[in-house]
């Protein structure tokens, strides 16, 4: 009895949170619960939930991705520079902040899977790397249009508007981001699901030497998880510079943090019990939503991190302790 | 039991009931133990003998039932009251016992150290002094200064029983202790078990080798679908009799035999070597032929199944399938190369425990469920119910985990991952181990219609009555070299086991 309550509790404690304080909000507040705030909440949560995707694919083929944040920043600022520094066409502009997502992912990769430092070990440092990377690269400035440049001179770009619809524009009413964030999660979704691809990235996390003794490549495998997330972290990043039209220092840094707890909130889901995008989606807007309805309980910003920080320690208990709970 | 059994019982269980989620794993179980006697609990796997064992140290609580224990009754509610009580484990899994970094001698006090029983200050000399003691009581000659993490297996399992005693046990459960063991190891394993016997401890045997049992034991009980179905000394019974309470039906023939038409070379080894495990092996296998290599625990056998799936990488040496060089830079490799292998790890490397069975045996596959890269649901379910259904799987449906399924079952999915890759050489290494006995034979049988379909056969064992039983030839392994072949007939128990100990001259 005791027992059927926990499973009832771990597969549908997330959703119930969520329904719970969205009621919560809404009483409280009378704007919580309008289509433009809900928007608004959909909006915020697109980049953590394109990051936190990438972080969803490294933890299934049982790896850690922990440099997504700096991939975000160093995404950002390549964006922007390709406009502001160089005027390139718009498809170079989304090009090479994803082929530098690629190249970030492809490091981790030959660090983890070639020299086999672990995982979590790798991508702190990698993480440490592209952060120093994209402020050397930017001189510690920030890029915005016709920018100062250290010699004297005038940058010659700026943002073109077509690229700030990404960010800014809304089709059908809905802003473009949430439609982006939407179509990525269920296309990993399906990816996952029901492709040859997905289906070895989930056996390699499940027991890598017995998924290698049933034939399958689990380095070449483990590698394309690491560039799928470097690319995802690119994605948040362009959608970044997109939003708030120049390329901030540091942009993605704060956004790992968020990540890694909508990702944990998503293990339980549904009682999935393991990494899955659906799940991690979930875990996103439950933050999202906190933060907004804090924020309209003219709760100070700095009270956030506590909250994130909560939530990230009460999805690890949970998950943990379901873990336990099964073994015996 | 009647009354006759309890004089004397050092422990007495009765009336033991549990039930899992609404599954009863336990009716009313009866079970006792004398001081200074070794009792055999035999069963097939699910039948209720780890569950019981579970319980009697502490790690499960029973639902109704009581447990004595010099006629004091115990209320076990976690295994550190079992182990106060004087109740204790050999695990099988003895790295997770013992502490690798620390000394022997810390090992065998490390209750007394962690607790701090003696004082504040630990006195070192006579730690070692006692250790030492202790060792040379059960005859053994291991060094205490050695750090655990460089013994051998068997000696580490000879470490737990010392720290058995040094905790002053009453009962002591061996659970399948002889299965990692070679077969000097398991000799000397059994003259200790006597020396426990003679101090007065009672002994909980859990072995699948019968022979074993009935040299060792002296109470043989035996446990089917959650209930005791035999207790008698087991001079009283014979293997036929306790087969028949296991299974609940006589075993016809444990090993049935296939008929194979043996025809052209399909794996042709020359020269393989790797390491100080495998040093120059030659082989061939034709089709329809099963060639079983023998060994003891260490001669290489796993080394050298691993070298021909591409999971290790040889030093020298060809290997050919069908005439052909095979490449074997990779499991991937191995197995386009038509070589397959069902590894001894079954859980770590065979399959996939917390994927569904289905997961299981789309993944070597894989390929031929998808087009264009993406997956069909009736193909793989087609795929999978097919070899549930050839195998004989036993298992709700194809969606269930794989874990939760026995031992024997979950072999038959590691093996039949394999079914459709169209394989021309099938290695097994040690593939019933801890594996029931009904199972098993479910084993030789699809063993037997693979060769009969003309797949080339290696099944590496250390078990020699399977060889004999099974194999159209056997090749003696020792010290990474094969070192004697038998033709079918020509080999006996004492031959194999001379061979594969001396590793070569001829018997006196």
């Amino acid at each position: 009895m005791k027992n059927k309550w926990m499973d009832y509790l771990y597969k549908y404690g997330a959703l119930v949170f969520i329904g719970v304080i969205v009621l919560f909000f809404s009483i409280y507040n009378e704007f919580f619960f309008t289509y433009s705030n809900l928007t608004d909440i959909l909006r915020s949560i697109s980049i953590v939930t394109f990051i936190a995707i990438g972080v969803t694919i490294s933890l299934t083929v049982d790896g850690f991705d922990m440099s997504v944040g700096s991939t975000v920043s160093l995404s950002t600022v390549v964006t922007a520079t390709m406009m502001v520094w160089y005027e390139m066409p718009l498809v170079v502009v989304i090009i090479a902040p994803l082929v530098v997502g690629a190249i970030v992912g492809l490091i981790n990769a030959f660090l983890i899977v070639k020299i086999r430092i672990p995982d979590m070990l790798a991508t702190f440092a990698v993480m440490y790397i592209i952060s120093g990377v994209h402020k050397t690269y930017t001189k510690g400035y920030a890029i915005y249009n016709h920018m100062q440049m250290t010699d004297g001179s005038k940058a010659p770009g700026e943002m073109y508007k077509d690229f700030l619809w990404i960010g800014q524009g809304e089709l059908l009413g809905i802003p473009f981001p949430v439609i982006l964030m939407i179509i990525a999660v269920i296309a990993v979704h399906l990816f996952f699901k029901y492709t040859r691809w997905g289906r070895q990235m989930v056996m390699t996390g499940g027991n890598e030497e017995a998924a290698r003794l049933s034939g399958l490549r689990v380095k070449r495998v483990r590698t394309y998880a690491y560039i799928a997330s470097g690319v995802m972290a690119a994605i948040g990043g362009i959608i970044f510079a997109a939003r708030v039209g120049s390329g901030q220092i540091d942009a993605g840094s704060p956004m790992l943090m968020e990540a890694v707890a909508a990702v944990f909130v998503g293990y339980s889901v549904l009682g999935a019990g393991r990494p899955n995008v659906i799940g991690t989606f979930v875990g996103a807007v439950l933050i999202g939503v906190l933060v907004n309805g804090l924020t309209m309980l003219h709760i100070e910003y700095y009270v956030n991190d506590i909250v994130k920080g909560g939530v990230l320690v009460l999805a690890l208990a949970v998950t943990f302790i379901n873990m336990h709970r099964k073994r015996t | 039991m009647d009354s006759r059994m309890s004089r004397g019982n050092m422990l007495e269980m009765s009336g033991i009931n549990k039930s899992f989620s609404g599954v009863k794993a336990l009716h009313d179980a009866e079970f006792a133990v004398r001081a200074g006697e070794i009792h055999a609990l035999l069963g097939a796997n699910g039948a209720g003998k780890s569950t019981l064992m579970k319980i009697l140290s502490g790690a499960y609580v029973a639902d109704v039932g009581t447990i004595r224990l010099d006629g004091r009754e115990l209320e076990l509610r976690t295994p550190a009251d079992a182990k106060a009580a004087g109740i204790h484990c050999v695990y099988q899994e003895v790295d997770t016992s013992l502490v690798a970094q620390l000394s022997v001698a810390e090992n065998i006090f490390l209750d007394r150290i962690a607790t701090h029983k003696t004082s504040a200050w630990l006195n070192w000399g006579r730690l070692y002094m006692e250790a030492e003691k202790l060792l040379s009581e059960l005859g053994l000659r291991i060094p205490v200064r050695k750090r655990v993490a460089e013994l051998t297996l068997a000696e580490k399992q000879m470490v737990l029983i010392a720290r058995v005693m040094a905790e002053e046990a009453k009962i002591v459960i061996f659970d399948e202790p002889t299965a990692p063991l070679s077969t000097e190891e398991t000799e000397r394993l059994f003259q200790i078990m006597n020396k426990l016997k003679e101090t007065g401890i009672g002994l909980v045997f859990i072995s699948h080798r019968l022979h074993e049992v009935f040299q060792i034991c002296d109470t043989i009980t035996v446990m089917r679908d959650g209930r005791i179905i035999v207790t008698e000394p087991a001079s009283a019974l014979d293997t036929a009799d306790v087969i028949q309470a296991m299974l609940g039906r006589s075993l016809e023939d444990e090993y049935p035999k296939a008929e194979a038409n043996i025809g052209q070379t399909v794996l042709s080894v020359k020269d393989l070597a790797h390491g100080q495990r495998v040093r120059g092996v030659d082989l061939e296998v034709r089709r329809g032929e099963i060639v079983a290599v023998v060994g003891l625990v260490g001669a290489g056998k796993t080394e050298l199944s691993r070298l021909l799936f591409g999971a290790d990488s040889p030093e020298r040496g060809t290997v050919e399938v069908d005439g052909k060089r095979a490449n074997l830079a990779s499991p991937t490799d191995a197995i386009g190369s038509g070589l397959v292998l069902v590894p001894e790890e079954r859980r770590k490397e065979g399959i996939l425990v917390e994927e569904s069975v289905l997961h299981n045996l789309s993944l070597p596959v894989l390929r031929q469920m998808t087009k264009w890269g993406i997956l069909s649901g009736a193909r793989e379910k087609s795929n999978a119910s097919g070899v549930v259904e050839r195998l004989g799987v036993k298992t709700p449906s194809v969606n269930q985990l794989t874990g939760y399924l026995s031992g024997g079952n979950q072999q038959k999915v590691a093996i039949g991952k394999w079914l459709n890759t169209d394989a021309d050489v099938f290695v097994f290494d040690e593939p019933t181990k801890g594996v029931d006995i009904g199972a098993k034979r479910d084993i030789f049988v699809i063993i037997g219609q693979l060769a009969a379909q003309g797949k080339g056969i290696l099944y590496l064992t250390c078990e020699f009555a399977e060889a004999i039983g099974l194999a159209d030839r056997i090749l003696v392994m020792c010290d990474g070299r094969i070192v004697k072949q038998f033709h079918r007939g020509e080999a006996t128990q004492e031959n194999l086991l001379y061979y594969a100990s001396a590793g070569q001259g001829e018997p006196a």
